[in-house]
């Protein structure tokens, strides 16, 4: 028998009971469709999130102080931490193949221009800094390479402050007071939106010393190192440790490459992209047991018909094959459908809601099908199994 | 060519046995006429069925064509029923969703032929049976009459040597009835074998061989005196 006459008969008897088809591989249509775009959503952000954490380039190393163990939690709790001071970071400058070291300090305080006034995050960080994470100075120039100790009091706001504070006028030259202390500002950033949830751009930078005896610090919050792009990581974090040791006596300190915040970025987001694939794997269940049902059903109705198939000649494993072309059919078709929607879906989401990136790989739209294929496979077997067993006499006695 | 000895049939219903067939021995010849009559429930759809390959004889010996029919394997039976032999019964049973066209299709489909071919055949034998203009209609579309003619039609499509018909006239009246009956025998005529199952003792004595059951056994196999 032809593999077209298996199609022409499964799509007669599918299309004969339309209404009772449609709501089968709806089930299947459903599940689908929120595998794709559920999927395309979780792929979406994936991207979304690397090239978020690659846009400060990929030769990054971040060192905090305090030690953390395997188990996340800081040894520097209970053992002596030395803090991380401005020296350590011009030491790290001799690391081999390191290309800027810039130590930077977080907080917040209250920044005031002549008439108004604004809470914000202040970084203290060194002059490499929109070298090390690739910012850009939009007018002016950025803080100087002054000696840490004497730094001058300068200031860079980020656009967003710029505007809050000054409006159109240029904030070049003017003062402000940073808690309370008073600056010159000498430059201002380009826009660089949110990084992470962090908005760089509601943010005023001043040099790292003066940022430290703002908040009353004895060290730095992290030193980040810029390495050259051919330069071995290994060798780079060794001769980090090894001048850090050298300088605090014991590895009190943490080194995060880049490397190693994709590999936890990594299994953080697979983590989430499983979960989502589970859910919509459990209504392709679903939609497989609404196949098995209908088929069921199906082969129960045509009793007569499988008798006179088996009069006609029809061997057990064609009438096998009538049933089992059924039920793929119905999940097929499910299946094309949920795909349609859900890719759709992920369109119409990406339209609604730009921030949100969808991504729906061709690779996973074959694999979608295949699995609806196999579903409607493993939900005709037993059906298909049932009407290839039955007994013609049986069969034809009824009407 | 048909060759029944000893066949029993026992059906277990429950804990109670039937015997729906005891020391049935029939031969019957290429080309021969025959009809089976008999009280209802005396044996005769099974005696057609085990002639059919559909049910197996709990015990004797069926030999088709001299060839021992329980040798043969479940895929070599269904080949013999598409190749040797046509169901042509009371209900029609034709599929309700294909055409005419397509049901009388089914066993050249069966059978793995091309669709060039199979459209030939399909209006050829359709039209003999004199419902070509009907080809495309469905079951629903047709008469009874109609109906057991695309049946006759499907039946004989293969060009099998044996056409066994359970009761094929009763479903219809009896100017249909006359017709469907005309056209089986044309098909003697042409050389076929054909085995009526009847409860109209008119249609029954039109067999040249007539054949009577009672309670499982044949009781009596004569000859119509012409
Ligand atoms: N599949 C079956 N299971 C159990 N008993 C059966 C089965 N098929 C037939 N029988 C029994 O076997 C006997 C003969 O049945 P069969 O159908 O051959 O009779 P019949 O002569 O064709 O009757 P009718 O003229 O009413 O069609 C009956 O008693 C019937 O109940
Ligand atoms: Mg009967």
């Amino acid at each position: 028998m032809l593999l077209k006459d298996y199609t022409h008969l499964a799509i007669s008897s599918v299309v004969r009971n339309r209404f009772r088809s449609i709501l089968t591989s709806l089930g299947i249509a459903i599940g689908i469709a929120a595998v794709v775009l559920l999927t395309s959503i979780g792929e979406g952000i994936n991207k979304f999130v690397l090239s978020e954490f690659t846009q400060f380039g990929t030769t990054l190393i971040g060192i905090n102080p305090g030690r953390t163990t395997t188990h996340g939690m800081a040894i520097g709790v209970f053992g002596s931490v030395r803090p991380l001071t401005i020296d350590d970071a011009q030491a790290l400058k001799k690391v081999p193949y390191a290309r800027t070291v810039v130590s930077a300090v977080q907080g917040n305080a209250e920044i005031e221009s002549h008439r108004k006034r604004r809470r914000t995050t202040v970084y203290g960080v060194g002059s490499t800094f929109p070298e090390a994470f690739s910012l850009s100075v939009a007018s002016g120039r950025f803080l100087p390479d002054d000696d840490p100790v004497s730094a001058r009091a300068f200031a860079v706001l980020g656009s967003k402050l710029r505007k809050e504070l000054f409006g159109d006028a240029s904030p070049l030259g003017k003062r402000v007071r940073v808690g309370g202390h008073r600056y010159r500002i000498i430059g201002t950033m380009e826009s660089k939106g949110q990084v992470l949830g962090v908005d760089l751009d509601d943010a005023i930078y001043i040099p790292v010393a003066r940022a430290l005896e703002l908040f009353n610090r004895e060290g730095v919050m992290e030193i980040d190192l810029v390495y050259s792009e051919q330069a071995p990581v290994d060798e780079v974090v060794a001769g980090i440790k090894r001048i850090l040791i050298a300088r605090h006596g014991s590895e009190d300190f943490t080194i995060t490459t880049q490397e190693q915040m994709m590999d936890v970025l990594g299994s953080v987001l697979n983590i989430l992209t499983f979960a989502v694939g589970a859910i919509g794997g459990i209504s392709l269940l679903v939609g497989g047991v609404g196949i098995l049902t209908i088929m069921t059903i199906s082969v129960n109705e045509r009793v007569s018909e499988i008798g006179l198939f088996t009069a006609l000649g029809a061997t057990r494993l064609q009438i096998l094959g009538l049933f089992l072309g059924e039920s793929i059919l119905l999940a097929m078709v499910g299946g094309l459908v949920g795909l349609g929607v859900g890719f759709g879906g992920a369109q119409l989401l990406h339209w609604l809601l730009p921030a949100l990136p969808t991504h729906t790989p061709i690779l996973f739209v074959v694999l979608a099908e295949c699995l609806a294929i196999l579903i409607g496979l493993l939900a005709g077997v037993l059906p298909a199994r049932r009407a290839s067993r039955m007994d013609p006499i049986e069969a034809l006695r009824t009407e | 060519m048909i060759q029944l000895d000893h066949i029993e049939r026992v059906f277990q219903v429950g804990d109670q046995k039937v015997h729906a067939l005891h020391d049935v021995g029939l031969k019957v010849e290429r080309g021969e006429y025959l009809s089976i009559m008999g009280p209802s429930g005396s044996g005769k759809s099974t005696l057609l069925n085990i002639i059919g390959l559909l049910d197996r004889p709990s015990d004797g010996q069926y030999f088709l064509d001299d060839k021992d029919v329980s040798l043969l394997t479940e895929k070599e039976q269904a080949k013999t029923r598409r190749e040797k032999i046509g169901f042509v019964f009371q209900f029609f049973h034709l599929v309700p969703r294909l055409t005419a066209a397509e049901n009388v299709e089914l066993p050249l489909v069966l059978a793995g032929m091309m669709p060039g071919e199979r459209k030939q055949k399909v209006s050829e034998v359709l039209q003999a049976m004199g419902i070509g203009d009907r080809m495309h209609h469905r079951p629903e579309q047709l008469s009874g009459g109609q109906r057991q003619r695309v049946a006759i039609a499907r039946a004989t499509i293969m060009q099998p040597t044996v056409i066994l018909a359970d009761e094929p006239t009763g479903n219809l009246d009896r100017a249909s009835g006359k017709e469907v009956v005309e056209i089986l025998e044309r098909l003697v005529d042409n050389g076929l074998t054909l085995v009526v199952v009847t409860h109209d003792p008119e249609l029954g004595q039109r067999a040249k061989r007539q054949i009577k059951m009672v309670d499982g056994s044949i009781v009596s196999d004569t000859l119509r005196s012409v």
